[in-house]
């Protein structure tokens, strides 16, 4: 018993004296999160500054809340922080449930070659950037486009400006966004059904429920977990909208909707309005942070710390 | 298989149709964008579908080749790609292996230091005065330094080298192994399957961003595909937007939608031409991320 002891001491040491070299392991990471994560964090200290190039982050001059209150005053931002919302509200409405929807329609597929085939189809999309996505969109939605085309055919007098009408522009931004996310988000959700017990739904057949209430009363309640995480996660993205598609997108005549937090800042940033852009950069990031965390603390109330992701 | 009944009949056929309605949606701007780019400036013109081409022109690829400027990005595009990946995985899985191994001291605070930045961070104009004092405006570096390590990424390996028994790590330490040898010869060879993943997201977020190169760089001869292509849409918007229009550059007699397909096929081609074969790869590794999750 003491050998054994005496042992498993001299082992425990060897580990805790190994385990300093580790430490070289995390060494360049760190040493980039610093620099590109946690220096900018530290930047934040120029939202309560009037910065100026010349003087730098340290010698600018404080002036507590005034950028604050000048964005939150001014005319200017509560249009950019209503698109945001508004954009960002229908995105979640309509793209959040349709991958869920994929995901069961998928699911009831029987032939396996037809399956993979729609599903490697239909995550094609999320590998290219907005920039070629945009550049696709623009030409499809113009007015001599096929997307007009179509709308002919099916009896429209009149092209619809897509990019000039900014009802049609926000409608068309939610059905790209949707056909662009849609397959590679039911990933996750094929892989939450695929785990889901036979046994009770075989059990729920002989009990004779069909296949709709099999659907509904055990595969959907069984994927919950996965649809909560997905959704707080989600919930951190309130205020983004979806910078990269709009910035590739838009134009001066649909500023009035569509114009959003990031593009705002980026337009600070562009005027060298380093103070208010970063003001506005702050109450972005403390409001997802506060959302990714509200969220996770409801769900775990609601369901006795069985859900969350945290 | 059991019987269907007539109802749950007429839904899979719904279902079908359904699918097969989406992925041609999907499928069909591909399409669209390759038939407009192998067409005629008059027939691009035209409205339709454009579903093949009805008179096959590579005059659009003849000018979209001999730019020079789109030469000099692909390169840097290609040098990003290549040197940026590398870097990102050796960061990545050397931070995950650290966080995985019981021994690791300070174990919770390294943790935490990587987890959150997926909470807060310092938001677009923090970062790019950093960027700036650090003298990084202009150089390439800054298109593989910051994106070096994600937090994310460094999730889905670490739960990877958790999930490789203990007893391995244990009898290779009495064995003398320094906790180097242990990393590169057992741990990264037995993790390939998430390493491959993980070169694969990496690989296509570089050839992908633009952001990056739209914010820091001015110098031309260092910007990257996806940026030009970004201007020369832009460019061909606003004038859309200002005459109405597609007008024609300097007179050329091929309109610029053309070249813009042209640029949107150069852009994407490497992706569409591996992509079949790796696919793969991108579902499994959302697989092990949602093993976590």
């Amino acid at each position: 018993m003491k050998l054994q002891n005496a042992e498993k001491k001299k082992i425990f040491r060897q580990n805790l004296e190994k385990s300093y070299s580790l430490l070289w392991f995390v060494l360049p990471g760190a040493i980039l999160l610093f620099l590109f994560n946690y220096m900018p964090m530290g930047g934040l200290i120029i939202a309560f500054q009037d910065y100026k190039i010349g003087k730098g982050m340290l010698a600018s001059e404080w002036v507590g809340l005034q950028n604050f209150i000048d964005v939150f005053t001014g005319m200017d931002f509560f249009p950019v922080l209503k698109n945001t919302i508004v954009i960002s509200f229908l995105k979640i409405i309509c793209g959040f449930p349709a991958p869920i929807i994929l995901a069961l329609c998928l699911n009831e597929v029987r032939g396996k070659v037809f399956k993979s085939t729609v599903q490697t189809i239909s995550y094609l999309p999320h590998f290219f950037s907005w920039v070629v996505l945009g550049g696709i969109i623009m030409m499809l939605f113009s007015t001599t486009g096929p997307i007009n085309y179509i709308l002919k055919l099916f009896g429209l007098d009149e092209s619809i400006v897509f990019f000039g009408d900014g009802t049609f522009f926000i409608i068309m931004l939610i059905v790209t966004n949707i056909m662009q996310s849609v397959g590679w988000s039911a990933i996750i959700y094929m892989a939450a059904i695929s785990g889901v017990d036979n046994s009770i739904i075989e059990a729920a057949r002989i009990d004779g429920a069909g296949r709709f209430r099999q659907v509904m009363h055990v595969i959907i309640p069984s994927i919950i977990p996965t649809i909560i995480t997905t959704l707080i996660l989600n919930m951190g993205g309130i205020l983004n909208a979806g910078f990269d598609q709009i910035l590739n997108l838009y134009n001066p005549m649909v500023y009035d909707v569509a114009d959003i937090i990031d593009t705002y800042v980026l337009r600070k940033l562009e005027a060298m309005d380093y103070s208010m852009g970063t003001a506005v950069g702050l109450f972005k990031s403390v409001v997802s942070m506060i959302f990714v965390l509200g969220t996770n603390y409801i769900t775990k109330k609601m369901s006795d710390d069985e859900l969350g992701i945290m | 298989m059991n019987r269907l009944s007539t109802g749950e009949k007429i839904f899979q056929i719904f279902n079908y149709i359904f699918l097969t309605l989406l992925a041609i949606c999907c499928l069909y701007p591909f399409l669209y964008t390759l038939t407009i780019s192998l067409s005629t400036a008059a027939e691009a013109a035209k409205s339709g579908f454009h579903i093949y081409p009805k008179e096959i022109s590579l005059e659009a690829y003849k000018v979209v080749l001999s730019n020079e400027s789109l030469g000099i990005a692909y390169l840097n595009t290609i040098g990003r790609t290549v040197i940026g990946t590398v870097l990102a995985l050796v960061v990545t899985t050397l931070y995950a292996y650290a966080l995985s191994r019981r021994q690791m001291p300070c174990k919770k605070f390294f943790t935490m230091y990587l987890l959150f930045t997926m909470l807060f961070s310092g938001g677009t104009i923090p970062t790019y005065l950093i960027i700036k004092n650090l003298g990084l405006l202009d150089n390439r570096l800054v298109y593989i330094l910051p994106s070096a390590i994600s937090a994310y990424n460094v999730i889905i390996a670490r739960s990877f080298f958790i999930s490789i028994p203990e007893s391995l790590h244990e009898s290779a330490l009495l064995d003398g192994a320094s906790e180097f040898k242990i990393f590169s010869n057992i741990y990264i060879p037995l993790a390939k399957p998430v390493v491959m993943t993980l070169l694969l997201w990496i690989a296509v977020g570089h050839w992908n961003a633009w952001y990056d190169s739209m914010i820091y760089i001015t110098d031309n001869s260092k910007i990257v595909v996806q940026l030009l292509l970004q201007r020369m849409v832009q460019q061909s918007q606003a004038t859309v937007v200002n005459t109405g229009a597609e007008g024609t550059i300097g007179g050329s007699t091929v309109m610029p939608v053309t070249i813009r397909s042209a640029t949107i096929m150069a852009a994407i081609l490497p992706i569409l031409a591996v992509y079949p074969f790796i696919q793969k790869y991108f579902m499994s590794g959302i697989m092990l991320g949602a093993v976590k999750g």
